[in-house]
């Protein structure tokens, strides 16, 4: 490990660390706008240049510099204060004076920069250089002439996200980032390189001239548009939310969101539930909440009463369902609206036990039946960084673009028993193998992918590589709290009264019975529902949350929820006076302690452990794999299905409408 | 300003481009192109097979030839890598044309060496032949662009048409040159009075006695 001194103090510092990295583990700030931590090196803004002993008599620049035994560095002399200032100057010269009209004003890398570093006034009197804007497609606003072509985009769409659309043509002073022939980059994670851009060449269309940094309030939450559990920050003002942005969390999404976890939030504000509605001669007509609950005590449903959980509920309200129907006498729980039906009697055999983080570990990797890209990006990126280190990967299921090279054996479920020789043969050298289920494989697969376990040698000591990938952020809480049932949904249908927890995605032709939809949108749930009971958004309520590797997760309220809207646990509280089973909880703070008596794994924010005791379930894996659960990859849900931003990305990115901005 | 690309991606240059395919002659060469490298490194073959792909569309459109979407994004297929990756390296040469050019694409080069020979007579010999700076003469037979050293500054100034480099210009010879070209002849390329590649105007000025054969000059160091 080599001992380094930066500015005269030792430090001994990791093999294969770069000066840069010395210094800052010497507590030492270095600026830079290339530099990224998680994408290569690439060395062009030479904003980070140190002084460095032994070595050429010049400034080098730290970031693509090996640290070396016995090295010197000095990080506050004067050649390298000449050199930051001169550095800062040419990049300056180039850079519109626009920081009042940007938006990147006030979390700028260059602004900050230029204020620590800069020398405070330009001696370049010439002309500027001036780049036409780009179009990248809906999530990107691109102000080219701010570029200061730090290549941090380019390099983010050809490591991480795989859809290598963006580029730089031509070259010296007129080289420009671009998308490919200016279409809109067709990428699940092309928002993150607003993030990435240090400048305001790259900002968010949706959030353009929406508000300053500095005027919003920033709240830690949790986001809920997939099971991966996305760690996000929801910058409100006033009421709404006007952006939404990662949070680091290297065991969940590193520092990375999707379009969908980072756009969806234009949704929160519309097609909104705000007071309750009672149908009438079938016609919801508004009512007031004394009316509903009495509409709901008028069916005197004995126990006949089911829940369902929707895709988006926190364990809370679903405890709150689960509190209220086990006074009534009822178990009725699911939250598979879809119908589906896998055996979930051991959590650990529809888990994500490798872990996203493990991911990157795995050395073969067989998917089955799940398109990852659209069902959990973020552990898509995981296995991309797998296959960077060398592993190899398998699929079975409908040909889809996954952004990475795969080897696609076939739609038939029936491979599942019969695995081609390259796949055993890869396995059997594998140290790490991993299999990963997908929904579409769940039905007719999960006993014959179970079988794998052994065949594979997929558990081992400290290794787990059975994997089951869900789509609901309330999924597995949902399992946890018990809201399954042996047969699914179908289990349930027969209720005299349902709750459905903004359910949407259900079938509503088969329950015959009296429908109380208790959500935030007007979606698919309110239309066919006979009382409407408003909710709350993921936004507008703390709750707790895990995620398809079992993570718990709780996040904060961040805006209050509109009009009549009311916290869905206080909902059940309510309601449970008027039937007459009154809740033991008042609070809260009292509804989670009972709920963490219940099920003690959700009291501590980390990654439950279940037990791997998998069912021997029968079935040699039947059924030939049509496509995937999700269809529509911007519309998975009523919050989406509400966002402007996010029907545009449906329009044009997966159905190909034309909305390239006319010529200025 | 950085001039804002000009990318003719109508739907035309589509329909023209879009079944471009090697054709025999260029299939033989693109397989022997491949085989120089080895297996996963396909995108070294950029820029051979771009010229290639160049050359091709020069041939079938009688010009110099050019790069249109289509041909990029065959280019592209052909060595397996996105298209961004091929369209950057197009862009980054200029070498590369983005645009139709003439039968004689006339690269007058207008750096120090050459413009303190000269380069301007040579400029304006090909304006009044009716060349216009970044433009096709109306009978398709000229494109002009001024370039950055071409690299023969011993010889300027020089201009540089399609293959061939032509050398010590002045107006008369440059004019001369066009008139050929442009009457369907073939002017020698080179040196323009009478010099061999970059050897002294006029006849050696040192090293004389080496002219007709070797000659030991060691006896003659004081």
């Amino acid at each position: 490990m080599p001992l380094v001194k930066v500015d005269g103090v030792e430090i001994e510092v990791p093999q294969g660390a770069t000066v840069l990295q010395a210094c800052e583990l010497a507590g030492k700030e270095i600026p830079r706008f290339c530099y990224h931590e998680r994408l290569s090196i690439a060395g062009n803004c030479r904003m980070c240049l140190v002084e460095v002993k032994p070595g050429p008599p010049k400034p080098q620049a730290s970031c693509a510099l090996p640290a070396a035994d016995k090295q010197e560095i000095f990080t506050n002399s004067p050649m390298v204060k000449n050199a930051r200032e001169g550095i800062m100057e040419f990049l300056l010269i180039n850079h519109p004076l626009d920081c009042p009209i940007c938006d990147q004003g006030g979390e700028c890398d260059l602004q900050d920069q230029s204020v620590a570093y800069g020398r405070g006034h330009s001696r370049y009197d010439e002309n500027k250089r001036a780049v036409t804007e780009k179009y990248m497609g809906p999530i990107v606003k691109t102000v080219m002439t701010r570029c200061i072509q730090c290549t941090r985009c380019i390099r983010f769409a050809e490591e991480v996200s795989g859809v290598e659309e963006i580029g730089a043509i031509f070259r010296g002073e007129d080289m420009q980032i671009t998308s490919y022939l200016e279409n809109a980059v067709k990428s699940e994670l092309s928002g993150n390189v607003v993030d990435l851009c240090p400048v305001g060449a790259l900002t968010s269309k949706p959030y353009a001239f929406e508000a300053r940094p500095w005027e919003l309030r920033k709240t830690l939450t949790i986001d809920v548009m997939d099971a991966v559990g996305t760690n996000i920050r929801l910058d409100s003002r006033g009421r709404q939310v006007l952006r939404c942005v990662p949070r680091i969390n290297e065991d969940v999404n590193e520092e990375w969101a999707t379009d969908k976890t980072r756009h969806a939030i234009d949704g929160l504000v519309r097609r909104r539930l705000d007071k309750p509605y009672v149908r009438v001669n079938g016609k919801l007509q508004p009512a007031t909440w004394d009316e509903a609950f009495a509409a709901i005590k008028a069916v005197d449903a004995g126990s006949s009463v089911a829940a369902v959980a929707g895709d988006l509920v926190d364990c809370e309200t679903m405890y709150a369902a689960k509190a209220l129907l086990a006074k009534m006498g009822s178990t009725m729980l699911e939250g598979r609206q879809t119908g589906m039906a896998y055996d979930a009697s051991n959590i650990a055999a529809v888990n994500f036990n490798t872990t996203i983080a493990g991911t990157e570990r795995a050395d073969a990797i067989l998917l089955v039946g799940t398109n990852l890209r659209w069902e959990a990006p973020l552990v898509n990126t995981r296995v991309r960084k797998a296959i960077k280190k060398g592993a190899k990967v398998f699929a079975i299921g409908p040909e889809t673009e996954l952004t990475y090279k795969v080897e696609w054996l076939g739609d038939d479920l029936a491979l599942l028993g019969n695995l081609p020789d390259a796949v055993t043969e890869a396995f059997g050298k594998a140290e790490r193998p991993m299999v990963i289920v997908g929904g579409a494989a769940l039905k007719g697969g999960h006993g014959a992918a179970l079988k794998l376990v052994d065949t594979l040698g997929l558990v081992k000591d400290g290794w787990n590589g059975f994997n089951v990938v869900h789509m609901a952020a309330s999924r597995m809480g949902g399992l946890m709290l018990g809201y399954a049932q042996t047969g699914g949904i179908a289990d349930v249908m027969g209720a005299k009264l349902g709750f459905f927890l903004g359910a949407d995605e259900v079938d509503f032709s088969q329950f015959a019975g009296f429908k109380v939809f208790v959500g935030h949108h007007g979606d698919k749930g309110a239309a066919a529902a006979d009382v409407i009971l408003p909710g709350v958004t993921y936004a507008e309520k703390s709750g707790t949350w895990v995620n398809l590797e079992g993570r718990v997760q709780r996040g904060e309220r961040a805006v209050f929820a509109p009009g009549d809207a009311r916290d869905d646990w206080s909902i059940f509280r309510a309601l449970s006076d008027t039937l007459g089973h009154t809740l033991p909880f008042d609070s809260f703070e009292g509804l989670r302690e009972e709920m963490f008596a219940a099920v003690p794994a959700l009291r501590h924010q980390a990654l439950a452990t279940f037990e791997w005791n998998p069912p021997s379930l029968g079935g040699a894996g039947e059924g030939v794999l049509a496509g995937y659960p999700i269809k529509d990859f911007y519309l998975t849900n009523a919050i989406c299905r509400a966002s402007p931003t996010m029907q545009r990305c449906s329009a044009e990115l997966l159905h190909g409408e034309d909305f390239a901005e006319a010529a200025e | 300003m950085a001039e804002a690309p000009k990318i003719p991606d109508e739907a035309e240059t589509r329909a023209r481009w879009g079944s471009f395919a090697w054709t025999d002659e260029n299939q033989v060469k693109a397989n022997e192109i491949l085989g120089r490298y080895p297996k996963g490194r396909e995108q070294s073959a950029s820029i051979p097979f771009l010229d290639l792909a160049q050359r091709q569309v020069g041939a079938e459109t009688q010009t110099q030839g050019w790069l249109p979407v289509p041909v990029i994004e065959f280019v592209a297929r052909q060595i397996g890598v996105p298209y961004m990756r091929v369209y950057e390296v197009v862009t980054f040469y200029t070498m590369f044309n983005l645009a139709p050019v003439g039968r004689y694409h006339v690269q007058v080069c207008g750096t120090t060496p050459c413009m303190l020979r000269g380069s301007d007579d040579v400029l304006a010999a090909c304006k009044n032949r009716g060349l216009v700076k970044g433009g096709t003469t109306p009978d398709g037979m000229f494109t002009l662009t001024e370039v950055e050293c071409l690299g023969t500054c011993a010889n300027a100034p020089m201009v540089q048409i399609n293959d061939d480099n032509f050398e010590d210009l002045d107006y008369d010879k440059t004019t001369e040159i066009l008139e050929a070209l442009a009457s369907g002849g073939t002017p020698t390329p080179g040196p323009q009075f009478g010099r061999r590649a970059s050897c002294p105007e006029g006849g050696p000025t040192s090293l004389k006695a080496m002219v007709d054969a070797n000659h030991d000059y060691r006896g003659e160091w004081a």
